[in-house]
């Protein structure tokens, strides 16, 4: 057991640290209204600060300097990533080609043309979206009903996809389709790229209960792709969709958003009944209970590095990180929001305490034990992967996929 | 960085837990629940002793192994995991670590080699009565080189030879080295809800003492207690594992409606959240083994969040492990009460979770406090 860093951590922490300081986005120009996610003067702020980070060589630090990155160590990239959260600075427009798809990308396919998309990506000059969930295809992540038919060299793909974060402003994106019909559901899927330009790629926004239009549904007609933009064997696209969903829970459970810390400051700004809500007993009891889930999220995050940095892959355990993530959100937004009593109801980011932040993220918090392996599903995992206990009665095992029965 | 024992502990963990599944089986702790008057197990009290564990972390100048923190919390994991009915943690988590932190050169020297052997036991006396530790001053009384007053309840207060313990005095509250077995000191059993580990109301009527070092007693008694709470925490840790296997266990031997219990959702998800309070309470406990090990600045943030985490994991694991056990779980023949008893136990030794809740409070709103004044320097 040991938290602290070695003479070249330590070294290496101190260097990355100045040049933070040095290079830090400037956000100042940027209204209460623009310093949102997804506004478009927050997303350049956002690639100009990838592209100095590519410039400097601490963009995807452990990746190799061919495919844009540093070639440096996992460590290395994890002490940045640590440098840059306890900087404030956090941007999500990458995270879903960077941590996602695109180390997929690597691990499945050997295409040139395919791995050349890759370095733009880590400039983020490029951003990624995943085309996996379905309308009936969600906890059931197997269940994909979008077709992909081979024709001549091409693919032909036809279906529907849906929750795709970031798909209006994704210049590619990577699908999986059901290529086989006549084999068990998990065995006929196969993943693709594509070009979100691609004739018959349609994307339709959808507003969330919090306003938000980050997600989409996206509509494949006819979308014709060339045959090398396959990621992975024909019927190996499950293992893509494995891959990929263990680094976004891996990603998600490494604790991204509000903190405790945040939560502090908020507190010394709130009168309560005696002093600020920071001095009342019941507010500091359950902010003890916060910092130790929250630490608990940093601090697991260290075991799925040292497995890395001991070359072994995080374990089914890694869910507990991101089960405790999506609680946090919900527990810290709702508490935030109550000390601040009837004036927590506004959300205006321009009156609001914090820019609006708790109340956009009170908003979020229900989305965020869905997205990404909903809580039941990390639980069934934790239950059956890490606990050993049976799987539930599957009436589609071993069934021919056309031949499950479906709803509406 | 390492989230992990490392090899060598690893198998010293082994080691500990083939020799207790060996010798401390739950019919040892058993034994004693049967028959509390005894207060602990002295066979597998000796047995313990003859290892050496109870100085793995003594100085070897003190009579010691010096093996160091990280190995002394493998063993209190393990410890912990057999429910061991031994005064291990009074002995050495409170009485050792207070000599070592408060204590005077003579005061180490005379009595840490045999805490080390096991050949005395010692126990830490603070609490009078219901309530939170500051929440009045303690009346015992220190004059004329002698302690009067009244302590209860004392963990392992009948079986120890020597107490340190809190006392006001014209000084000031100071910790004070009582012989327990010596003039002035009367002992009576009391019963509590973990008999696995006795208790003592200890009645001091001018009982000769000796300060230890000079210094403010409670800063030196926080000290202490953050170095236990982090013991203890793997002591809890190591229960709520075993607590959560058992749990496992049942569900996949039990059959209900034609199905193992472990394969419906109800008992799936209990026990996945069981799973993830356990983590919470391992990463905590991990983190503040290190901080013990390395003496680090962290180390008081660390102890209180190893004590509330842990606490509130093995009380958990323990409830749902009679739950999933069902009406059996709920008699005095199954094993599932030990856990539940012993999680409170641990958790109210040395403060409860709610006293500790206020400390880790206030440590996080200093060190905040640290942190943004340095960010700022940084910045200027």
């Amino acid at each position: 057991m040991n938290f602290e860093d070695n003479p070249h951590e330590a070294a290496y922490r101190g260097k990355v640290r100045s040049w933070i300081v040095a290079n830090r986005p400037d956000m100042s120009h940027l209204s209460p209204e623009e310093n949102r996610n997804w506004h478009p003067a927050h997303k350049e702020v956002a690639r100009a600060w990838q592209a100095t980070k590519a410039d400097a060589g601490y963009a995807c630090l452990s990746w190799p300097k061919e495919r844009g990155g540093a070639g440096g160590t996992q460590i290395e990239e994890a002490i940045f990533n640590q440098e840059e959260a306890r900087a404030g600075i956090q941007f999500t427009y990458f995270m879903t080609g960077l941590h996602m798809l695109l180390p997929a990308m690597m691990e499945y396919s050997t295409d040139e043309a395919s791995l050349a998309r890759v370095p733009p990506a880590v400039r983020g000059e490029e951003i990624w979206c995943q085309l996996f969930s379905e309308p009936s295809s969600g906890s059931d992540s197997a269940g994909i009903r979008t077709a992909a038919v081979a024709d001549g060299g091409d693919w032909v793909i036809n279906g529907q996809k849906v929750w795709n974060s970031g798909a209006q402003i994704a210049d590619y994106g990577m699908v999986v389709a059901r290529t086989d019909p006549s084999v068990a559901k998990h065995k006929g899927l196969t993943a693709f790229w594509l070009d979100m330009k691609t004739p018959g790629v349609e994307v339709r926004p959808i507003r969330m209960m919090s306003g938000d239009n980050e997600l989409n549904e996206v509509f494949l007609t006819d979308v014709r792709i060339p045959g090398n933009q396959r990621v992975g064997e024909v019927g190996g696209g499950w293992k893509v969709i494995i891959s990929t969903l263990m680094n976004e829970r891996a990603a998600l459970g490494s604790g991204t958003g509000l903190s405790w810390r945040d939560v502090i400051a908020l507190a010394k700004q709130v009168p309560s009944f005696d002093g600020t809500a920071m001095d009342d007993p019941a507010f500091r009891e359950w902010l003890a209970d916060l910092y130790i889930d929250a630490e608990a999220i940093r601090l697991l995050s260290f075991r799925t590095l040292t497995a890395l940095s001991h070359g072994k892959m995080p374990g089914p355990e890694g869910s507990a990180g991101k089960l405790l993530w999506s609680g946090l959100g919900a527990n810290l937004s709702s508490q935030a929001i109550d000390i601040l009593d009837h004036g927590g109801l506004i959300d205006d980011p321009a009156l609001a305490l914090a820019n609006g932040a708790f109340q956009h993220r009170f908003l979020w918090a229900p989305g965020l034990r869905l997205g990404g392996g909903t809580d039941e599903i990390m639980k069934n995992i934790i239950a059956e992967r890490v606990l050993g206990l049976p799987g539930d009665v599957r009436v589609d095992k071993d069934v021919p996929f056309r031949d499950i029965p479906r709803g509406r | 960085m390492n989230f992990d024992y490392t090899d060598d502990q690893k198998a010293l963990k082994d080691e500990a837990r083939k020799f207790l599944s060996a010798v401390a089986p739950i019919t040892v702790a058993r034994g004693v629940l049967d028959a509390p008057e005894a207060g602990h197990d002295a066979g597998l009290w000796a047995r313990i002793g003859e290892q050496g564990w109870c100085g793995a972390a003594i100085p070897e100048s003190y009579g010691g192994l010096e093996l160091g923190y990280v190995e002394l919390c493998a063993l209190a994991e393990e410890l912990g995991r057999a429910v061991a009915p031994v005064p291990f943690a009074s002995s050495v988590y409170l009485f050792a670590e207070a000599l070592l932190v408060a204590g005077t050169e003579e005061q180490k020297a005379e009595w840490l080699p045999k805490v080390s052997t096991g050949e005395m036991i010692g126990t830490l006396a603070v609490t009078e009565g219901p309530g939170v530790l500051w929440g009045a001053l303690p009346s015992t009384w220190f004059e004329n080189g002698a302690l009067s007053g009244v302590k209860l309840p004392v963990t392992d207060g009948m079986a120890a030879d020597r107490a340190v313990v809190l006392a006001n005095s014209d000084e000031g509250l100071r910790l004070y080295l009582v012989d327990l077995t010596g003039p002035g000191v009367t002992r009576e059993m009391i019963s509590t809800l973990d008999p696995t580990r006795g208790a003592a109301r200890i009645t001091f009527a001018n009982a000769p003492a000796q300060p230890l070092a000079p210094g403010d007693g409670p800063d030196q008694l926080a000290r202490i207690h953050d170095r236990a709470a982090i013991l203890l925490a793997f002591e809890a840790l190591g229960g709520a594992d075993r607590a959560l296997e058992m749990a496992r266990d049942y569900a996949l031997e039990r059959y209900a409606f034609g199905r193992q219990i472990g394969s419906y959702q109800a008992i799936k998800h209990k026990l996945a959240d069981v799973f993830v309070r356990n983590e919470v309470a391992r990463a905590n406990a991990y983190y503040g083994a290190w901080a013990l090990a390395s003496d680090a600045p962290e180390l008081p943030v660390a102890a209180a969040a190893a004590r509330v985490s842990s606490s509130a994991a093995y009380y958990l694991a323990a409830k749902e492990n009679i739950q999933t056990h069902g009406g059996i779980g709920f008699t005095w023949e199954a094993d599932c009460h030990f856990f539940y008893r012993r999680a409170r136990h641990l958790s109210l030794i040395i403060g409860a979770p709610r006293d500790w809740k206020r400390r880790l409070a206030d440590r996080l709103e200093d060190r905040l406090a640290m942190e943004n004044q340095t960010l700022a320097e940084e910045r200027a």
